[in-house]
């Protein structure tokens, strides 16, 4: 395997323009005859669908759910950003460039984080055409906020709906082009494999999940939007349906995948509540522009928040960054949270949240202004606790949210899998170790809507692929593995349901492979996982059958997939022995309990190479250079 | 608490479907509604039972996945929330809560309480988008719109797509469905070269694919997640009279 990222050469703020022009381009009259398959309609997967549709290209895009509206992304709550500097308050390209790489503790590839920078600002104009209603002011023009510590206001918002507006604009786009007939749609469809004919990939094996019936759909390049995994510690923001299957499958085809270790831990959602818990709720991080973060002095204090007095109360995030405080980065933030519940200063009955308190807001703001600003959110956390926020502070504590690893892509969006491209959640491409928040529906449009469109027709132009179709030899031996596959997951019958060792995972790989790693701890799950595999594939239980409409099943094959991911990501994680971003090695902080980066030795990306999912994978490394930015410290004193 | 469930149990499309009886024991005031039911399929599961079926994604009310007649109401007894929404401190100890799928002609049962609404999809397919290149668009603020459009498009636009609407209404028309969209898009500068010939192309497939009139019944309202006004199908009517007058 040969990692080559085919960055362009020249200056950061020319490459782009440069690389456009050099690429080679597919005649009008020819892209009707080539068929692009994509995977995923989220902001990523819509967006690419509807504009290669537009472009000409025959399009087949699939989704599980039952409408490609209802893909994850439309969960989004904060907002996008882009560089248009319509405040007037400094932001440019290479503001929004820099801010990016930092906040990624220098792990990302300058080039790419530029050129998503360089085009933010399309993507506003494009959603505004298409009918997205951001937030304006009175005067008619768009409103903007400042979010996740940024210190410009350069992030668009719809209320605190923006990730379903900017979808619903994406999707409004993909109907219009099928109902042109450039584009068909599958939904409630799920990918179970990857076809790869003379090293290419050349189509999926896909489930029907209203009839379980299996088929091969072939074209001229597969293009992945799949999401993110954070679902594998069972617990986490995502969807319930989000997982890693489509990605690792690929994986498991000759993808490689970078940086598994790195995923995000947001600092404000709802702690669990109980043992069925099944997901966790967002709070949006828009909350810590007001709320007072903070936690009893006293270890096990037993008071209620009310009756602690001002003097026993420790604001530690005022305390720790006095010029931050409460707006320190997601991972700071998670960090000293999880500290303060682990010394036994936990909040709620469970003792396992910290408070975020609006009394001070409300005093500052009266309580209108509150709720005008948060209103909607208090509503959300009253409907989930029973507590008004109004009343009692919220206790909030850190979840898993979004992963910025993925497969590995280069310059182009292409992984190590000829023909096969990665854009949005799925692939690793922009945020290193540590994404900014309103960075993640930025990166999925601008892959959608304005790098893939080019970059797969300069592939398409120059592959001179052969010609194949669902009865060839690759597609049956796929779809017998598959079917397999799912024959085997039916025969087990133990006696232990899915969710219960889906929850055994999660709660191993967060308890060491989650807000804080160390060698001991990752060494020992290591060990740990293949057992709970075995236990899985020896004693868990799906019921029905596999011709049927039958989510029991496709849980199974998501958690299947887990168990052996999570490997990987304890390996990767145990391999970068650093602290950078979200991937905090106990072993490696400052005296002040800061992340220590070691640039000498890991400044790469880690790109994985399957080998067997009982043989150890192989590591390839991108070395990562950085010609236009100073590595620094990042500190939020 | 305890429970007893009856649940609409049914095989496929073609099959007769049925109640079932169930118990859900050991269920916390702090559970979601469809936790309860994860309870309740571990258990039927641990018994070689098949699991109800039910869809569900984001579980907090935005992706429009969820959705079942919950003693009577579509996504149950409170207002202004989704079924995923809904937690079990509004159950009392004892109750008994009967649980059905969507029902309309337009809306076929896949299984248990999961039914096709991709019919939803083919109206928006019929008009619901403004047609806009990728890439010709001019900058965002060239335009202005002024705040109460751009908040009463913002306000249309928050319909999930759940279906709801045409669950609660007694003609299973998807008509406030339809009307938000219309009025998103109709209450923007760029919807205007459209707007005409999309409420025509809209309504025209909205009863190609089976749904009922609207006879002003009001139950959509209601029973709406995202309180989506009735006014909008006003706004609707209005539009198909310019319509009608301006027709090709
Ligand atoms: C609660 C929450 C709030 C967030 N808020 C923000 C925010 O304010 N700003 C921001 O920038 N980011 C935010 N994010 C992150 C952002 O929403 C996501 O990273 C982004 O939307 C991912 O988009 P995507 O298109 O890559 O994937 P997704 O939207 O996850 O779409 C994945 C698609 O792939 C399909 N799919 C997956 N697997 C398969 C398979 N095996 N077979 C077939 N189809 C498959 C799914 O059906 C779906 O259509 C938030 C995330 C969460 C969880
Ligand atoms: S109008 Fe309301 S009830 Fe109808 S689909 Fe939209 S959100 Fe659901
Ligand atoms: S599961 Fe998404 S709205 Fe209920």
């Amino acid at each position: 395997m040969q990692l080559n990222a085919r960055v362009p050469s020249g200056p950061l703020e020319k490459k782009w323009d440069k690389h456009r022009f050099e690429m080679k381009l597919v005649n009008p009259a020819n892209k009707r005859k080539f068929d692009i398959i994509v995977v995923g309609s989220g902001l990523a997967g819509a967006s690419a669908s509807a504009t290669l549709g537009e472009l000409g290209y025959n399009v087949e895009c699939f989704c599980f759910q039952d409408s490609a509206r209802r893909a994850h992304s439309i969960a989004a709550q904060g907002g996008i950003n882009a560089s248009k500097n319509y405040q007037n308050d400094g932001d440019s390209t290479f503001r929004l460039f820099y801010d990016t790489i930092k906040g990624g503790d220098f792990r990302s590839r300058e080039a790419n984080v530029y050129r998503l920078a360089e085009i933010s600002s399309n993507i506003i104009d494009q959603c505004v055409a298409q009918g997205v209603p951001f937030a304006r002011e009175y005067g008619g023009l768009l409103a903007n906020r400042s979010f996740g510590g940024a210190q410009v206001s350069r992030t668009f918002y719809a209320r605190g709906q923006t990730g379903q507006q900017l979808l619903l604009g994406a999707y409004q786009a993909l109907q219009r082009q099928i109902a042109a007939g450039k584009v068909a749609m599958y939904p409630f469809t799920e990918m179970l494999d990857m076809i790869v004919v003379d090293g290419r990939a050349r189509g999926i094996v896909v489930r029907n999940l209203a009839t379980g019936e299996l088929r091969s759909h072939v074209g001229d390049a597969v293009v992945l939007a799949t999401g993110g995994y954070s679902n594998i510690f069972y617990l986490s923001t995502n969807a319930k349906g989000c997982n890693v299957t489509a990605t690792w499958r690929a994986h498991k085809r000759g993808a490689a995948f970078a940086n598994p270790c790195f995923t995000q831990i947001h600092p404000t959602c709802i702690p669990q509540s109980g043992e069925y818990q099944s997901k966790l709720t967002l709070m949006s991080e828009s909350l810590r522009n007001d709320g007072r973060i903070w936690v009893p002095k006293q270890v096990g204090d037993p008071r209620k928040a009310r009756d602690i007095p001002e003097a026993e109360r420790d604001y530690y995030l005022e305390r720790l960054y006095p010029s931050f405080g409460n707006l320190t980065p997601r991972d700071v933030a998670s960090r000293r949270a999880k500290e303060a519940v682990d010394e036994g200063r936990g909040v709620g009955e469970a003792e396992n949240g910290v408070f975020l308190d609006f009394r001070d807001a409300v005093t500052r703001l009266g309580r209108e202004v509150v709720a005008e600003r948060y209103g909607n959110l208090f509503d959300m956390y009253r409907q989930i606790t029973g507590e008004s926020p109004y009343e009692v502070p919220m206790r909030i504590y850190p979840a898993p949210h979004y992963t910025m690893g993925g497969l590995w892509v280069d310059y182009n969006l292409m992984s190590t899998l000829p023909g096969l491209f990665v854009v949005g959640e799925a692939n690793f491409s922009d945020h290193g170790a540590n994404r900014l928040g309103a960075s993640a529906l930025m990166q999925g449009l601008a892959d959608g809507y304005f790098v893939l469109p080019y970059t797969i027709g300069d592939y398409l132009a120059g592959a001179d692929l052969s010609a194949v179709d669902v009865s060839h030899a690759e597609c049956r031996k796929v779809e017998e593995e598959s079917e397999q596959r799912l024959k085997r997951l039916l025969g087990v019958n133990g006696s232990r349901t899915v969710d219960s060792l889906h929850r055994e995972l999660g709660s191993m790989m967060w308890d060491n492979c989650g807000m804080s790693r160390n060698e001991t701890s990752l060494r020992e799950t290591l060990s740990r996982i293949p057992e709970l595999r075995d236990e899985f594939w020896k004693d868990m239980r799906v019921t029905g059958r596999g011709r049927d409409l039958n989510q029991t099943l496709e849980k199974a094959g998501r958690v299947a997939d887990f168990l052996e991911f999570a490997e990987l990501m304890c390996i990767d994680a145990l391999q970068r022995d650093e602290s950078c971003g979200a991937h905090f090695r106990e072993e490696h902080q400052t005296d002040e309990g800061e992340a220590r980066r070691n640039d000498e030795q890991y400044a790469y990306v880690a790109a994985w190479e399957f080998t067997g999912v009982w043989s150890e994978p192989k590591l390839h490394k991108e070395n990562l250079v950085f010609e236009n930015v100073e590595l620094a410290q990042r500190s939020y004193k | 608490m305890k429970l007893t469930l009856h649940v609409w149990r049914q095989q496929n499309a073609g099959a007769k479907g049925g109640f079932e009886t169930y118990e859900a024991r050991d269920i916390g005031p702090d559970m979601s509604f469809l936790e309860m039911l994860d309870v309740v399929n571990e258990g039927l599961i641990k018994e070689g039972k098949e699991p109800i079926a039910f869809e569900h994604d984001c579980r907090e009310g935005i992706c429009g996945s969820c959705g079942m007649v919950i003693n009577g109401n579509p996504h149950g007894p409170k207002k202004a929330i989704s079924s995923c929404q809904l937690h079990m401190r509004t159950f009392a100890d004892g109750d008994k809560i009967w649980i059905e799928p969507w029902r309309a002609k337009a809306f076929p049962v896949r299984k248990d309480l999961v039914v096709d609404r991709s019919a939803l999809d083919r109206i928006i397919q019929a008009g619901g988008f403004i047609s806009v290149r990728t890439g010709s668009a001019p900058d965002a603020n060239a335009i202005p719109i002024p705040k109460e459009n751009a908040d009463s498009a913002f306000d249309a636009a928050t319909c999930i797509g759940c279906g709801a609407c045409v669950a609660a209404c007694p003609n299973a028309s998807a008509m406030l469905f339809t009307a938000a969209k219309v009025a998103h898009l109709g209450a923007l500068p760029q919807g205007q070269p459209e707007r005409y010939e999309r409420v025509r192309n809209m309504v025209a497939q909205m009863d190609a694919e089976g749904f009922g009139y609207c006879t002003n019944h009001g139950a959509c309202q209601t029973a709406c997640p995202k309180e989506i006004s009735i006014d909008f199908i006003a706004q609707l009517n209005r539009d198909m009279m310019r319509a009608f007058f301006t027709s090709r």
